[in-house]
């Protein structure tokens, strides 16, 4: 039971931190919308941009692993919300498309009429994805996801009343986090005016996601009572408690501008109503299929944990570095200049050598690969053919490029 | 009946819009898979670049490895969604592919999405950081991205090679069992020749469509040291890579006269099993003939067998309904091979006149053709998808799973199809426009302007 439930815990992880990272990187582009036409408006647009740039692909990545973990541990499970819910995720995937284009167009834009529209793009893609994938997860949570190939009801398995609620939710939050982040980022670079800004911002939609909250749970309420009853008196309580907490505390840290800690504290408020939303439903994943019924076979299982594990070792250390980067503004900042003294050239190769051995290389490579019916043939063969590409190249290229500096 | 191989998670739906999906995957593909060839190639042509300025203290060399990296991350970034959409079609179009098969292949995936993690963090990184960190900690934060670039493949071809050659588990009863996922990818002897193939056409396309945008500028007239160094570190890597392609292309054959042998017989439009077969070239495939080809006796044999009367198995090895459509697959190889015997020809040209004459070649002719191989290298790596992917067909899962099992119950296929196909039309338009805006824009050597933010 421990081993099938476990990646189901990665799965909730990998959401929890796309809804606290990637929801940030959505919720910057609901302040781009907002942002008014005016100078002061541009700036707030700007600095917003130049915060999630260096990281939003990386963002963006937790929705893929969320995606090839369940696919890989509850293949039934994927195959029937993906079938179920293909509008809803359709329309985030469209979103997704549309920020992703608007992040590389704006690369290539000059003018602020230019990039103003790109923003505007952007910014109402930002703000489809999270309510499209708030429904979904709505679906999923009110068990209108049953097991099967497009088993459900196409619309108004996404389209009741708590579906809704949770998609709004999920874009209040998502630029409540952004609020929150964008504001630490200001104070951090000492431009006063722009935190001030995003303080404001933050408070108030600090106020707003509280409100919405509140309001969900009454929408549940009428919606799925079992759901709502675990919820405010079952297993799911202590969750939906601390959320509400941290959610006091980051609005009272925000007040007085502490906003390092209110970054985590915030974080903390929106994980908890994920790991409230696994509480509540634990152990069935849709109606009738639990987790241990849904879990791919034993070795499979045993690869995700060990691959997850294996991988976190490698990526969080990655991550640390791409954030503190960020984070300490190096990225925002201008650059330095770096003088690089005159021309010097290159060690000389020897040309003739490498030639000839590109030339052994090749003959080696062909005998084994395509006269020789081994397969350790043709792995040699294949190395062999790297090898003549390789020695070619710099036998080739290095003298090729070779010119006195200021030749025109 | 085809039925009595199929294993699946869900009973059966009526999809009338089989077609469409296959279409619509067909285009996702078309449009992603250029993306990748530069995702694998383009980062070791930028930090090589980068390494030269470095190393002899040239500014021209910054320059260039500064607006190719500009260049890289733009296509990483479209690259990023079309690969999105990919992920999630996996589960829209094909719910009862990944809810059946997901415990086999998916771990690929899963391991990919940590290769593709690392090299979003390193592309982050590597472009924000041009200045901004030290020379030799800015040109090690690109390493990664050369190294993710490869592993991602490999992982995403792995389970590609599943499919076509599938194995890792049993069948019991139509279901599932015995799940090995770590043989199905790895001890899987198609996943070799599959991603060496890939990976040798990678450098092929992206180093012909880089030398063909500074072919045009010496066409234009403008062809300075810049543009001379821009054109030959890509055209010497494509000019390599090429002609060893028809080598690897070999290989790659053989293993699929193997493996699928009714694959080969459609790329050969091949009907009846026969020893001592002709190579045909050209030609179209009616009524279990191939019309109008140009036969070379015994070279098919000797190509796929090695020896003179070798036996080739046709399409008449199979019933009528699990061949794929013959002239889709022929004439994707035709194109795949028509274009990589030109590519490997305009190669070698450069490669004599180097050898021989220690320079560029002079005709603007030669440049013309340069122009022309940056788009047919990347037909030709869509024409060789298309041959193993339609050459599957009508199985999703090689003899394992048809499509028409495969594809989702829901509704409003063609409505996606055009919704999706519009999104990419525009795409397509943003990313040429946004391409030729950073082509444009003159990369000035002194410091970029401080942030215009502190001022307020």
């Amino acid at each position: 039971m421990f081993l099938q439930s476990l990646p189901m815990v990665f799965i909730l992880a990998g959401l929890a931190l796309y809804v606290v990272l990637g929801g940030a990187d959505l919720g910057a582009g609901f302040w781009q919308l907002a942002a008014a036409r005016s100078p002061d408006g541009r700036r707030i647009r700007e600095f917003a941009h130049r915060a999630m740039a260096p990281v939003w692909e990386t963002n963006h990545v937790w929705l893929i692993f969320i995606l090839t973990v369940l696919w890989t541990s509850y293949p039934k499970a994927f195959g029937s919300i993906a079938s179920t819910l293909a509008v809803p995720l359709f329309i985030a995937l469209l979103g997704i498309l549309s920020r992703g284009a608007a992040y590389a167009l704006r690369e290539g834009a000059k003018t602020p009429r230019e990039s103003g529209r790109i923003d505007t793009i952007f910014a109402v893609s930002s703000i489809l994805v999270p309510f499209a994938l708030g429904t979904a997860v709505g679906a999923i949570a009110t068990n209108r996801v049953p097991v099967g190939n497009a088993a459900g009801d196409m619309w108004s398995s996404w389209l009741n009343p708590t579906s809704i609620a949770i998609g709004t939710l999920a874009v209040a939050t998502s630029a409540y986090l952004a609020a929150v982040y964008l504001a630490a980022d200001a104070a951090h670079d000492e431009v006063r005016t722009l935190e001030r800004d995003f303080r404001l911002r933050a408070l108030g939609s600090g106020v707003i996601v509280g409100a919405l909250a509140a309001g969900a749970i009454f929408v549940v309420e009428g919606d799925d009572h079992t759901l709502f009853h675990s919820l405010v008196t079952g297993r799911a309580l202590p969750a939906v408690i601390v959320s509400a907490l941290a959610g006091f505390a980051t609005l009272a840290l925000v007040y007085q501008r502490r906003y390092e800690l209110a970054r985590y504290i915030a974080s903390l408020a929106v994980c908890a109503v994920v790991v409230g939303w696994a509480l509540a439903r634990w152990p069935t994943i849709l109606p009738n299929l639990t987790v241990h019924q849904a879990a791919a076979d034993h070795d499979t299982l045993v690869c995700v944990v060990v691959a997850v594990l294996g991988g976190a070792v490698i990526l969080f250390p990655a991550l640390v570095l791409l954030f503190r980067l960020t984070l300490s503004g190096r990225f925002r900042g201008g650059e330095l200049r770096v003088v690089e003294p005159a021309s010097v050239a290159l060690a000389t190769v020897n040309v003739r050598r490498r030639a000839r051995l590109a030339v052994a290389s090749l003959i080696a490579g062909f005998g084994l690969l395509n006269i020789a019916d081994a397969t350790w043939a043709h792995a040699i063969g294949v190395a062999g053919l790297f090898a003549f590409v390789i020695l070619a190249f710099s036998a080739i290229v290095i003298p090729a490029i070779d010119e006195p500096v200021d030749s025109r | 009946m085809i039925t009595h191989f199929t294993a699946t998670a869900f009973p059966a739906v009526n999809q009338h819009y089989l077609l469409q999906a296959r279409q619509m995957q067909a285009l996702s593909f078309a449009v992603h898979i250029p993306l990748v060839a530069f995702g694998i190639s383009f980062p070791a042509m930028v930090l090589f670049v980068e390494w030269l300025g470095h190393r002899r203290r040239d500014d021209l060399y910054l320059t260039l490895a500064r607006r190719w990296s500009k260049v890289m991350v733009t296509l990483f970034a479209v690259g990023v969604i079309t690969g999105t959409v990919l992920s999630f079609e996996m589960g829209l179009l094909w719910p009862n592919f990944t809810g059946t098969f997901g415990g086999v292949f998916g771990l690929g995936f899963t391991l990919e999405g940590f290769s593709f993690f690392l090299e979003a963090i390193f592309i982050g990184i590597y472009v924000y950081g041009w200045r901004r960190l030290s020379p030799r900690a800015h040109l090690m934060s690109g390493i990664p991205i050369v190294i993710t670039g490869v592993t991602g493949s490999l992982l995403v071809i792995a389970v590609n090679a599943w499919m076509n050659h599938p194995g890792g588990f049993t069948l019991h009863n139509g279901k599932v069992a015995d799940v090995d996922p770590l043989r199905a990818l790895f001890g899987n002897s198609y996943l070799w020749h599959e991603l060496i193939h890939m990976y040798v056409a990678a450098y092929i396309v992206s180093g012909f469509i880089v030398a063909a945008c500074y072919a045009f500028c010496r066409l234009r007239g403008r062809w300075t040291r810049y543009e001379r160094t821009a054109l030959k570190i890509p055209l010497t890597i494509a000019a390599l890579a090429a002609p060893t392609q028809i080598l690897v292309g070999d290989w790659a054959a053989r293993d699929v006269a193997e493996k699928q042998p009714v694959k080969l017989a459609a790329i050969e439009g091949l009907y009846k099993t026969t020893r001592g077969a002709s190579e045909h070239v050209l030609g179209w495939y009616s009524g279990n003939q191939l019309k109008g080809a140009i036969a070379i006796p015994h070279l098919l044999s000797i190509l796929t067998d090695h020896s003179w009367n070798g036996t080739v198995q046709g399409l008449d090895s199979v019933p009528a309904n699990q061949r794929p459509p013959v002239n889709v697959v022929h004439w994707a190889f035709q194109t795949m091979v028509g274009i990589g015997t030109l590519l490997a020809t305009v190669g070698l040209v450069y490669l004599a006149i180097w050898i021989w004459r220690r320079r560029l070649p002079a005709s603007p002719l030669f440049y013309c053709a340069v122009v022309a191989c940056g788009p047919l290298a990347a037909v030709a790596l869509i024409a060789g998808w298309v041959v193993t992917e339609v050459g599957r067909q009508p199985w999703v899962v090689y003899r394992v799973m048809p499509t028409a099992a495969a594809v989702t119950g829901a509704h409003g296929i063609p409505v996606g199809y055009g919704v999706l196909a519009s999104a990419y039309v525009v795409v397509a338009g943003g990313l040429v426009w946004v391409l030729r805006r950073l082509a444009r824009t003159p990369l000035d050597l002194s410091v970029e302007p401080p942030s215009e933010l502190k001022a307020a």
